[in-house]
C-alpha cells in the first residue's frame, strides 16, 4: 500500500516536529496550557479554513460567531440548566456536558446558516469586495446584539468541570485540559471523516473544487455551502464552550482578537487545508504562550500578527497548503 | 448628458455647468467656499440652533473635517483601487503620534504645525508601505485581514511601549497652530474651522486631479479586472501600493489635524471602532466618489455626534416609556453594521454613487461566472 508523502506524511512529520519542539520549549505544565488553547484556535481556524476553501470567503464574523457560541453556551448552562458551581459526580457531568456541547454546536451551526443565508449568499457573485464589508458588518452586528443582551463587561461562566489536577511528569495537569484536548482531537478527526468518507464530504470536496463542475454532476450548491457553514459554526461554537469553560469569564469582543490568532493559524497551516488548520493553530497558541513565558504577555498578539505577516512573505501558501495564485 | 442639455439650452444654469466642467479644481474650491461659509449661517435657523451654541457647532464641524480627511483617504484605497483596508485608524494613530512626538514637552521639540502635516503624511505613508509591500502581492482577502491585525497592534505598540509612548496616560500638553504669529486657541474653533476647510479643500482638488490621471484610471482598472489590467501594461503591485501609501498619507494628515486641535493622544483612541465608522462613511457615502464620501463623512459625524444624543433628550422629554429607555449613542455601531449590510445587499453603490462604481456593483451574474472557480482542494 503506497502512502501518499503530501496528504499523509508531510502533515504528521509537521504536527509532530511541531509538538515536540513545543513540549522541549516549554515544559510539561506550559506544553498542557498551549495545547489547550491550540484546541480552541484550531476549532475556529477549521471553520476559515473550510469556508474559504468553498467560497473563497475570509469570514470576518467567524470569531464573532465562536463569541456568540461562548455566550449560548454559558445562557444554556446558566438559564436552562440552572447550573451554577461545579459538578462532582462524573455521570451527572458527563451527560451535562454533551448537553451543552451538544445544543451550542446545533444552535451556532443554524445561526451560521442563517448568516449564510441571508448575508453571503445573495452575493455570491458580486465583486469580492461586497462579500468582505457584508462579512465585516455581520461582526459588528453579533459583538452589538451580545453587548445589548448580556452587558459590555466580562460575564461569568459556571465552572461546572471541578479544577483538580493530576501529577504528570513533573507537572500538574487540570482534567478540564485533558477533555478540552481530546473533546477538539475528536471532533477534528470527525470533521476529517466526514469530509473523507461521506457522500456530503464528497459534495464539499467537488464544490470546492470546481463549483460548476460540481453542479453538472448533481451536487446542490446551495446546500452543501450552507452545510459547510454550519459545520464551521458548529466547531467555533464548540470552541466556544470550551472558551467559557477554561477561562471562566467571557466578553463581547473576545471574538475579535481569538478570531485573528484563528485565522492566521490557517492562513499557517495553508488556507483550505483541514489538517493544516489544526497543526497551525497549535503552532499559534504555542507561539502566545512561549511569549508569555519569557515574559512578553501583552507581546503576545504582537507576535502572533508577526507570524502571520512572515508567513504572507516567504510562504503565502502555507505549511501544507497549495501555491495560491494572484487573482484578486 | 450634460454637453447636450447645455448645447441646447443655454440657460445660465447650462453654462454654469459647463464651466464647472471645464475648470474642475476652481469648481470644487469655490463649492468649499460656499459650504463653509453657508454652514455657519444654517446653524443659527431655529431647530439646529436649539440643539447647542453655534460655537460648538464649529467645533464639530472641525472634528467632522478630520473624519471627511479620513474618508477621502480611505476611499482612494478602497473606493478606487478596490482593496480593502480594515485597520486604517492604525495610520490615523501614527500621524496622531507624529505630531505628538514633533510637538511636546513629552519630547522637547517644537516643530510647527504646518511642516508636521506634510511629516505626519509621509510617516504614515512610509508604514503603509512597509505593510502594503509583502501583502500586497497576495490576494485582497490577504490585505484585508492584514490590516486588520495592524490596526490592532499599532494602538497596542503604542499601548505597551511606555517608556517612548507614556502608554495609557498618553501624551498631553501637545502644541496647537500658529500662522503667521496667529495662536489658535482652544476657546475659539473658528481658525481650526477655516484651516480644517483649507486643508479639505485642497486634498479634494489633488484627489480629483488624481482620480483622472493615469494613476487614477489605473486604479480603477484594478478594482475592476485585476488580470486584465495586468495585461494592459498596468504594474498592479506598484499601483496598489500607492493607492495604499496615499490613503495612510491622508489618514496620516488626519491625525496630525486633529491631534493638534485635542493637544492630547492616547492609544483609546484609535481602536478598531474608528476604521469600522470610517469605512461606513465610505460604503454610505458611495464608494468611489469623491463628494458622495465626503457627504457621508460628514453626516454620519454629524448624526453620531449631535443626533442620537437628541434623540436621547428628545424622547426623555416626550416621555415614552420604550423609547425612553434606548440610549441610541449605544446603538451606534449596531446601527453601522446593519447599515454595511444593507447597504451591500440593496444599493453596493451607496447613498451618492460615482456613475462607474454603479455599473460595476451592479454586474450581473453572467459578467461575473467566467472567473474561473477557486481550485484548492478542501481534505488535506
Amino acid at each position: 500500500m503506497t502512502v501518499d508523502f503530501r496528504r499523509v506524511i508531510r502533515p504528521v512529520a509537521i504536527g509532530t516536529i511541531a509538538l515536540l519542539t513545543e513540549y522541549a520549549l516549554l515544559g510539561t505544565q506550559q506544553f498542557a496550557n498551549a495545547l489547550t488553547l491550540g484546541a480552541i484556535y484550531a476549532l475556529i481556524a477549521l471553520g476559515y479554513t473550510m469556508v474559504y476553501g468553498i467560497v473563497e470567503l475570509i469570514n470576518f464574523a467567524h470569531g464573532d460567531i465562536f463569541m456568540v457560541g461562548s455566550f449560548l453556551a454559558m445562557w444554556i448552562m446558566t438559564t436552562v440548566l440552572g447550573l451554577s458551581g461545579p459538578v462532582t459526580n462524573l455521570l451527572n457531568l458527563v451527560g451535562l456536558l454533551s448537553i451543552v456541547m451538544f445544543a451550542t454546536m446545533v444552535g451556532m451551526g443554524f445561526i451560521g446558516m442563517f448568516i449564510e443565508r441571508f448575508a453571503y449568499r445573495p452575493l455570491r457573485h458580486a465583486p469580492r469586495l461586497a462579500p468582505l464589508i457584508t462579512a465585516i458588518g455581520v461582526s459588528f452586528i453579533l459583538q452589538n446584539i451580545i453587548s445589548s443582551l448580556f452587558g459590555p463587561s466580562p460575564v461569568n461562566v459556571p465552572q461546572i468541570v471541578p479544577l483538580d489536577k493530576f501529577a504528570f511528569m513533573g507537572g500538574k495537569i487540570g482534567y478540564l485540559n485533558v477533555f478540552m484536548v481530546v473533546l477538539a482531537v475528536v471532533l477534528m478527526i470527525a470533521l476529517q471523516l466526514f469530509v473523507g468518507r461521506t457522500r456530503l464530504g464528497r459534495a464539499m470536496r467537488s464544490t470546492a473544487q470546481d463549483r460548476e463542475a460540481a453542479e453538472l454532476m448533481g451536487v446542490d450548491i446551495n446546500q452543501t455551502i450552507a452545510i459547510t457553514f454550519f459545520i464551521a459554526a458548529a466547531l467555533a461554537g464548540a470552541g466556544g464552550v470550551i472558551q467559557g469553560l477554561y477561562f471562566g469569564s467571557i466578553k463581547f469582543d473576545l471574538g475579535f482578537f481569538v478570531g485573528l490568532k484563528a485565522f492566521t493559524a490557517a492562513v499557517l497551516g495553508g488556507i483550505g487545508n483541514t489538517t493544516g488548520a489544526a497543526i497551525g493553530g497549535f503552532i499559534i497558541a504555542f507561539v502566545e504562550v512561549y511569549a508569555t513565558v519569557l515574559g512578553y504577555t501583552q507581546w503576545s498578539e504582537v507576535a502572533v500578527f508577526t507570524v502571520l505577516i512572515l508567513v504572507l512573505v516567504f510562504r503565502p501558501s502555507g505549511l501544507l497548503g497549495q501555491q495560491l495564485g494572484e487573482r484578486a | 448628458m450634460t454637453t447636450a442639455t447645455s448645447k441646447r439650452l443655454p440657460s445660465p444654469w447650462g453654462r454654469l455647468r459647463a464651466r464647472a466642467r471645464d475648470h474642475r479644481s476652481l469648481t470644487i474650491l469655490a463649492g468649499w467656499a460656499i459650504v463653509a461659509s453657508v454652514l455657519p449661517v444654517i446653524v443659527m435657523i431655529p431647530p439646529l440652533s436649539t440643539f447647542q451654541p453655534e460655537s460648538l457647532w464649529i467645533d464639530g464641524f472641525a472634528n467632522a473635517g478630520v473624519f471627511i480627511l479620513l474618508a477621502m483617504g480611505l476611499n482612494v484605497v478602497v473606493g478606487l483601487a478596490g482593496l480593502l483596508d480594515l485597520g486604517y485608524a492604525a495610520f490615523f494613530a501614527i500621524g496622531s503620534y507624529a505630531y505628538a512626538f514633533g510637538a511636546s514637552p513629552f519630547t522637547n521639540l517644537q516643530i510647527p504645525f504646518w511642516p508636521m502635516l506634510l511629516v505626519g503624511a509621509v510617516v504614515a505613508a512610509t508604514l503603509g508601505i512597509l505593510l502594503g509591500a509583502p501583502t500586497l502581492r497576495l490576494r485582497g482577502d490577504y490585505l484585508a485581514i492584514v490590516t486588520l491585525g495592524f490596526g490592532e497592534i499599532v494602538p497596542a505598540v503604542f499601548l505597551n511601549a511606555s517608556a517612548f509612548t507614556k502608554g495609557t496616560n498618553g501624551i498631553g500638553g501637545i502644541y496647537k497652530p500658529e500662522l503667521f504669529g496667529f495662536q489658535f486657541t482652544l476657546e475659539n474653533p473658528v481658525p481650526y474651522y477655516v484651516a480644517m476647510v483649507g486643508v479639505l479643500a485642497i486634498t479634494m482638488v489633488f484627489l480629483y486631479r488624481l482620480q483622472g490621471s493615469r494613476l487614477g484610471r489605473a486604479w480603477m482598472a484594478i478594482r475592476e479586472d485585476e488580470l486584465a489590467a495586468a495585461s494592459s501594461g498596468i504594474n498592479t503591485i506598484t499601483t496598489k501600493l500607492l493607492a495604499f501609501a496615499l490613503g495612510a498619507s491622508t489618514a496620516g494628515l488626519a491625525g496630525v489635524f486633529a491631534t493638534s486641535k485635542l493637544t492630547f493622544v492616547g492609544p483609546g483612541q484609535f481602536g478598531f471602532q474608528v476604521s469600522f465608522t470610517v469605512l461606513a462613511m465610505v460604503v454610505l457615502g458611495g464608494m468611489g466618489n469623491i463628494w458622495g464620501v465626503a457627504t457621508g463623512a460628514f453626516v454620519i459625524y454629524t448624526i453620531q455626534a449631535v443626533l442620537l444624543k437628541e434623540l436621547n433628550q428628545f424622547f426623555a422629554v416626550l416621555h415614552v416609556p420604550i423609547l425612553q429607555s434606548i440610549d441610541f449613542v449605544q446603538y451606534q455601531y449596531l446601527l453601522y453594521g446593519v447599515a454595511l449590510v444593507a447597504m451591500m445587499l440593496l444599493r453596493p453603490e451607496g447613498l451618492f454613487p460615482s456613475s462607474r462604481r454603479r455599473q460595476e456593483l451592479h454586474a450581473t451574474s453572467d459578467d461575473v461566472a467566467d472567473v474561473p472557480p477557486p481550485t484548492e482542494a478542501l481534505g488535506a
